[in-house]
C-alpha cells in the first residue's frame, strides 16, 4: 500500500476544482492560454484502453500516453473559478466547480502570511435591502405619476448646505437678495461612480469609466460624477474640460497629489468635488494596499512613486488628533480650489459613524460638503481576508441612524449623506438606490457593479476576487499589458452607459408610483418590510 | 377627497355664507364634518377685536380645567359666548357638551410687552391647555388669538349648521374673512383636531389633496418649532411651512411657493435670481411637498391666498365682485354665493401661481 502524504496540498483542498471531460477535449490549448492564474496545465497521462480492430471481437488491452488538461496542485496556482477556460473552450470540455470541501482557509496561510485577496466580503453577503419593498403606492386620491410623461428632478446635492438662518439673505422690496458667500453645492446625479483608482484598475478600465461618465453627461445630460480614487489622474484629463465631471480623491497615502497640485494652475475648469477618504467599508481601519505586482511604470509616473508595495496608512497623520488633521485637510483642500469646490469625506460605516457625523454637523466652519458612508459590502482592490470578512459594519442601519440624528437636530441634508457598499449587488441598482434614498441618503455610490458591467466575473461567493494578484482575467484590475488588452474600452463604456440609462428609467419607475417628482429623501413611509427586526431598527412599517 | 373654500368680503358676512359656498360641492366631499376659521369678526365679538379669543369645545370638567389655568395665568375673561344649540333628535352630529368662545384680557404683567412676547404667550397657553385637555379627553382648543374664531365639528355639515343655528343670520357669527371646509380628514382617524383649517399664530390654512412628503416634512418640522405639533393631517405640513417661512424666517410670501413647490433645477438655471432660488431649495428641501394639492391660506393681515402643487393635480377657482371674493374648489360654490359676478373674470390659478386677495380687496396674481 502506497503511503499517502496527507499534508500535501492537492486540488481537492482548493476552493475550485476543474471539471474536465477528456473525450470532448481536442487539446487546442485555449484554456491553458486563457488562464491567467496558471492554474491548469497540459500533461501526459497514462491510460489503459481496450481496443478491438478485427472483424471479430478481439479485445486487446493497451497502455497509451494521452495529453490531458490538469489542474495544478498548489495554493499559489489555485483556480479562482473565473471561468475563462470555460469561456474560451470551443468544445465545452472544461469548467470550474465550487469545492464545498475546500480547505483553502486552512492551507492558504502557509509561510506565515495572512490570506489576501480583493473583491468584497464573502461572509456578509446577506441583503437587508431585499427584505424591503416599496409598499406605499399612490392610488385614488394621490394619483401615481407617469414615468414617461411627467418630469422628474433626479438630482442630489454635493456640498455644504446652510440652514435658512445662516444664509446671507436680505429682503429688499419683497425680493430676497443673497449678499455674501455660501459654500458651493453641486446638484448631481444621485449615483456616483465610486472611487476606484488607476492602479487598482487598469488604465483601460479607468479610461472606459471616464469615457462613460463623459458620454452620460454630454450626450444624455445625466450629471453623473466619477470619483478618481486615490492615485491621481492623468494630466491630460486634469487639463481638459472633462475634469468637471470628476471628484478627486485624497487619501492617507496622498498618492498622485503632487501631480494634481502641479496641474492646478493649468486646470481650465474646477473638478466636481474633492473626496477625502478616511476609511473604506471593505477594510475599515486598514490602510490602502497596491501590491508591487500592480505598480507598473505608468502607475509609478501617475502616483510619483517607485515600484514597491504601496501602502496608505490606516490614518491620516495629524499633529494632535485625527479631527485636527481632517480639519486641516478640509481647509487646505477648500483653499486650494479657492472655496469653489465642495469637499466631502468618506468613512467606513462603524459603530461610531453617528458621532463622527454629528461632529461634522456641528463643525463651526461648515466646510464638510458630504458624508460618504461605506459599508462592509464595499469593494476593494486588495485586502487581508480577515479585514474583508470580519471587520466592517452594515451600511443600511448606519445610514438610517445618521439621517435620523440629523433630523432630530433639525439638520437633515446640511451635510448630504451618500451611502455605498453592495449597491447593485444583485444587479438591481435602481431599486437599491431608491430604498437607500427613502431611508435618508441623498445619493449612493457604486463601484463593483461598474466593473462587472465591464466584464469582471467576481462575486460574493468566492468567485475570482483576485484583484490583488495582478492576474485579473478580464483586464480590469491588472497592469499587465497583455491582460489589459482583453478589455475592449468602447464596449466596456457602452455597457456602463446603457446600464445607467436603464437605471434612470427604472428609478423613475419607482418615483412615479409613490407620486414623487423629486427625490424622496427620507420618505421612509414609502417602504415596508416583512422582517420585524428590520422594521424596528429602521423605523419602517412592518407588513406581512 | 376634500373641498375647500374661503370668503373675503368688504362687509361682514354671516357663517351661513360659508355653508352656501360649500354645500353645492358636497359630491366631492363626504359630509363628515364642518370646520371654519373666521377672522376680522363682527357680531358677538365686535368690541373685543384686540383681545385674544379662545375657541373651545369641551366637557364640563374641561371647562373647569381651562378656567383654572386661565385664572392662574392672569388672563381675565371679558366676554363669553356659548352658542344656543338646537339639540333635536336625529341630527348627525357628534357634539361636545360645551362650545365656549371667550375673549380675554392679557395678564397685567404683559402691559408693556412687545407683540412677539404676547404672541408667544398666546401660543404657549394654547399648547399647555391642549396637553391638559387631551390627557383625559376633556376637550379641544382650536385657536386662541385676537379676532379669530374657530368652529370644528364631526357630522353632517347641514346638521351641524342646524345644531349651531348657522342657517339663520342672527348677526352673531359675522366676519369679513372665512376659511371653510366640510370634511373630517378621513385618511387618518376621525378626530376633531384633524379637520382643517388649521391655525397657528395668525396663520390659517386648509388644503385639498395629499402630501406624499408628509413623513419627511413632519420629521423636520418637529425640530423647527414648539408649535408644530399634532400632525393629525398632512395639511398641517403646509401651515407649519407657511408659518416658518413668513413668521420665523420673515421671508416674503412668494417664497412660500418656492419652498413648497420649487422650480425644477432646469427652470431655475434660466432665472436671474437663480442663486437665491437654488439656496432656498437646498436649505428647505425637507419642506418641499409632493403629490396633488391646493392650498388656501389666510394671513394675519387678513389677506387670503391660494396656490397649487407643481403639477396642478387639484382644482381651485377664484372669483367675485369688488366687495365679495371667494375661493373654492369647485365653481358651483361660487355660482351659489356669487351668481351675478362676471364669470369671465374667474381665475383658475396654474401650477406656478399664487393668487391673493389683499386686505383692500384687490386681486393679485404672481407667477412663481
Ligand atoms: S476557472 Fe479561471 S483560474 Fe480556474 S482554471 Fe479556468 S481560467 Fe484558470
Ligand atoms: S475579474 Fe478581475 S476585477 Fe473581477 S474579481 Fe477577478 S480579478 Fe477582480
Amino acid at each position: 500500500m502506497e503511503t499517502v502524504k496527507t499534508q500535501d496540498v492537492t486540488f481537492n483542498d482548493l476552493a475550485w476544482k476543474i471539471k474536465y471531460t477528456p473525450d470532448r477535449c481536442t487539446m487546442c490549448g485555449s484554456c491553458v492560454a486563457a488562464c491567467t492564474f496558471n492554474a491548469i496545465e497540459a500533461r501526459i497521462e497514462r491510460r489503459s484502453i481496450t481496443v478491438s480492430t478485427g472483424h471479430q471481437p478481439e479485445p486487446n488491452q493497451r497502455h497509451i500516453a494521452v495529453p490531458v488538461i490538469r489542474q495544478k496542485n498548489s495554493v499559489a496556482n489555485a483556480c479562482v473559478g473565473c471561468g475563462m477556460c470555460e469561456k474560451v473552450c470551443p468544445n465545452n470540455a472544461i469548467q470550474p466547480i465550487r469545492n464545498e470541501d475546500s480547505r483553502l482557509n486552512v492551507v492558504g496561510r502557509a509561510g506565515g502570511n495572512p490570506l489576501k485577496r480583493g473583491g468584497r466580503t464573502n461572509l456578509n453577503a446577506e441583503r437587508v435591502l431585499d427584505k424591503i419593498i416599496v409598499g406605499r403606492i399612490s392610488q385614488m386620491t394621490d394619483p401615481s405619476l407617469d414615468s414617461e410623461r411627467h418630469t422628474f428632478d433626479v438630482l442630489a446635492p454635493f456640498g455644504r448646505v446652510l440652514l435658512p438662518q445662516e444664509l446671507p439673505f436680505s429682503v429688499e422690496n419683497g425680493e430676497i437678495k443673497m449678499q455674501g458667500w455660501v459654500p458651493p453645492v453641486h446638484w448631481i446625479y444621485p449615483l456616483i461612480f465610486s472611487d476606484m483608482s488607476i492602479g487598482a484598475l487598469s488604465t483601460r478600465a479607468w479610461e472606459a469609466l471616464s469615457l462613460a461618465t463623459a458620454y452620460l453627461n454630454e450626450k444624455h445630460k445625466m450629471p453623473v460624477r466619477m470619483c478618481s480614487g486615490e492615485g491621481g489622474m492623468p494630466v491630460k484629463l486634469m487639463e481638459s474640460e472633462y475634469l468637471k465631471y470628476s471628484i478627486i480623491q485624497i487619501a492617507s497615502g496622498h498618492f498622485g497629489w503632487n501631480r494634481i497640485v502641479r496641474a492646478l494652475p493649468k486646470m481650465k475648469v474646477d473638478p466636481a468635488g474633492i473626496l477625502i477618504k478616511i476609511g473604506q467599508g471593505a477594510k475599515p481601519g486598514d490602510g490602502g494596499l497596491l501590491p508591487a505586482a500592480k505598480v507598473a511604470e505608468h502607475i509609478q509616473a501617475i502616483r510619483g512613486v517607485p515600484k514597491a508595495d504601496l501602502l496608505s496608512p490606516p490614518n491620516h497623520q495629524g499633529l494632535y488628533s485625527i479631527e485636527e488633521s481632517v480639519q486641516k485637510m478640509f481647509m487646505s483642500m477648500n483653499a486650494a480650489f479657492k472655496f469653489r469646490v465642495p469637499v466631502a469625506i468618506k468613512c467606513a460605516a462603524s459603530a461610531t459613524s453617528v458621532s463622527v457625523y454629528n461632529n461634522l454637523l456641528r463643525d463651526p466652519y461648515k466646510i464638510c460638503g458630504g458624508f460618504f458612508i461605506d459599508g462592509i459590502q464595499g469593494g476593494t482592490g486588495a485586502a487581508n481576508e480577515v479585514s474583508l470578512d470580519h471587520t466592517g459594519h452594515p451600511v443600511v442601519s448606519k445610514l438610517r441612524d445618521c439621517y435620523q440624528s440629523a433630523v432630530k437636530q433639525g439638520s437633515p441634508g446640511r451635510i448630504p449623506l451618500w451611502a455605498g457598499s453592495g449597491v447593485g449587488m444583485t444587479g438591481n441598482a435602481a431599486a437599491d438606490a431608491f430604498k437607500m434614498i427613502c431611508l435618508g441618503a441623498n445619493g449612493v455610490f457604486m463601484g463593483k457593479l461598474l466593473i462587472q458591467l465591464m466584464g469582471c466575473v467576481g462575486n460574493e461567493k468566492g468567485r475570482c476576487n483576485a484583484c490583488n494578484t495582478g492576474f485579473c482575467p478580464t483586464g480590469i484590475c491588472t497592469q499587465d499589458p497583455r491582460l489589459v488588452k482583453r478589455l475592449d474600452i468602447d464596449r466596456a463604456a457602452q455597457n456602463i452607459v446603457e446600464y445607467m440609462l436603464a437605471f434612470d428609467a427604472e428609478f423613475k419607475k419607482l418615483m412615479a408610483p409613490v407620486g414623487n417628482s423629486s427625490l424622496p429623501v427620507g420618505r421612509s413611509d414609502a417602504l415596508v418590510t416583512n422582517d420585524r427586526a428590520v422594521a424596528d431598527k429602521l423605523s419602517i412599517t412592518y407588513a406581512c | 377627497m376634500c373641498r375647500i373654500g374661503a370668503i373675503k368680503s368688504a362687509d361682514p358676512v354671516h357663517a351661513s355664507k360659508a355653508l352656501s359656498l360649500m354645500l353645492p360641492q358636497q359630491e366631492g366631499h363626504d359630509n363628515s364634518g364642518f370646520a371654519m376659521v373666521m377672522q376680522d369678526l363682527e357680531g358677538e365679538f365686535s368690541s373685543y377685536k384686540e383681545k385674544p379669543l379662545m375657541s373651545l369645545a369641551c366637557t364640563q370638567k374641561g371647562a373647569k380645567i381651562v378656567q383654572d389655568y386661565m385664572d392662574k395665568s392672569g388672563f381675565r375673561a371679558l366676554h363669553e359666548w356659548i352658542p344656543k344649540v338646537n339639540n333635536r333628535p336625529g341630527l348627525d352630529i357628534k357634539a361636545m357638551p360645551y362650545y365656549i368662545f371667550t375673549a380675554y384680557d392679557y395678564p397685567d404683567y404683559l402691559n408693556n410687552s412687545s407683540q412677539d412676547q404676547k404672541e408667544d404667550l398666546l401660543l404657549n397657553t394654547r399648547l399647555a391647555l391642549r396637553t391638559m385637555l387631551e390627557k383625559e379627553d376633556h376637550g379641544y382648543i382650536f385657536s386662541f388669538w385676537p379676532d379669530v374664531l374657530t368652529l370644528k365639528e364631526i357630522g353632517d355639515p347641514r346638521d351641524i349648521a342646524t345644531y349651531f343655528g348657522l342657517w339663520e343670520d342672527r348677526g352673531d357669527l359675522m366676519a369679513r374673512n372665512v376659511v371653510v371646509q366640510c370634511r373630517q380628514n378621513t385618511n387618518y382617524e376621525i378626530v376633531r383636531y384633524a379637520a382643517h383649517p388649521f391655525f397657528l399664530q395668525g396663520y390659517t390654512l386648509c388644503a385639498n389633496g395629499e402630501n406624499t412628503f408628509y413623513t419627511k416634512n413632519k420629521e423636520y418640522q418637529k425640530s423647527l418649532h414648539r408649535g408644530y405639533i399634532g400632525f393629525e393631517s398632512d395639511s398641517q405640513n403646509f401651515l407649519y411651512t407657511l408659518h416658518y417661512v413668513l413668521h420665523e424666517l420673515k421671508w416674503p410670501l412668494k417664497y412660500y411657493k418656492h419652498v413648497i413647490t420649487p422650480l425644477s433645477f432646469e427652470e431655475m438655471e434660466k432665472r436671474p435670481d437663480k442663486r437665491e432660488l437654488t439656496a432656498i431649495r437646498q436649505t428647505l428641501g425637507h419642506l418641499e411637498i409632493n403629490g396633488p394639492n391646493t392650498v388656501i391660506a389666510m394671513l394675519p393681515d387678513g389677506s387670503i391666498m391660494t396656490c397649487c402643487d407643481s403639477k396642478k393635480l387639484r382644482p381651485v377657482v377664484v372669483g367675485g365682485t369688488k366687495d365679495l371674493m371667494a375661493i373654492s374648489s369647485e365653481v358651483c360654490g361660487l355660482n351659489v354665493i356669487l351668481p351675478d359676478r362676471d364669470q369671465s373674470k374667474d381665475i383658475y390659478p396654474n401650477e406656478r401661481e399664487i393668487v391673493m386677495i389683499t386686505p383692500g380687496m384687490e386681486v393679485q396674481r404672481w407667477k412663481q
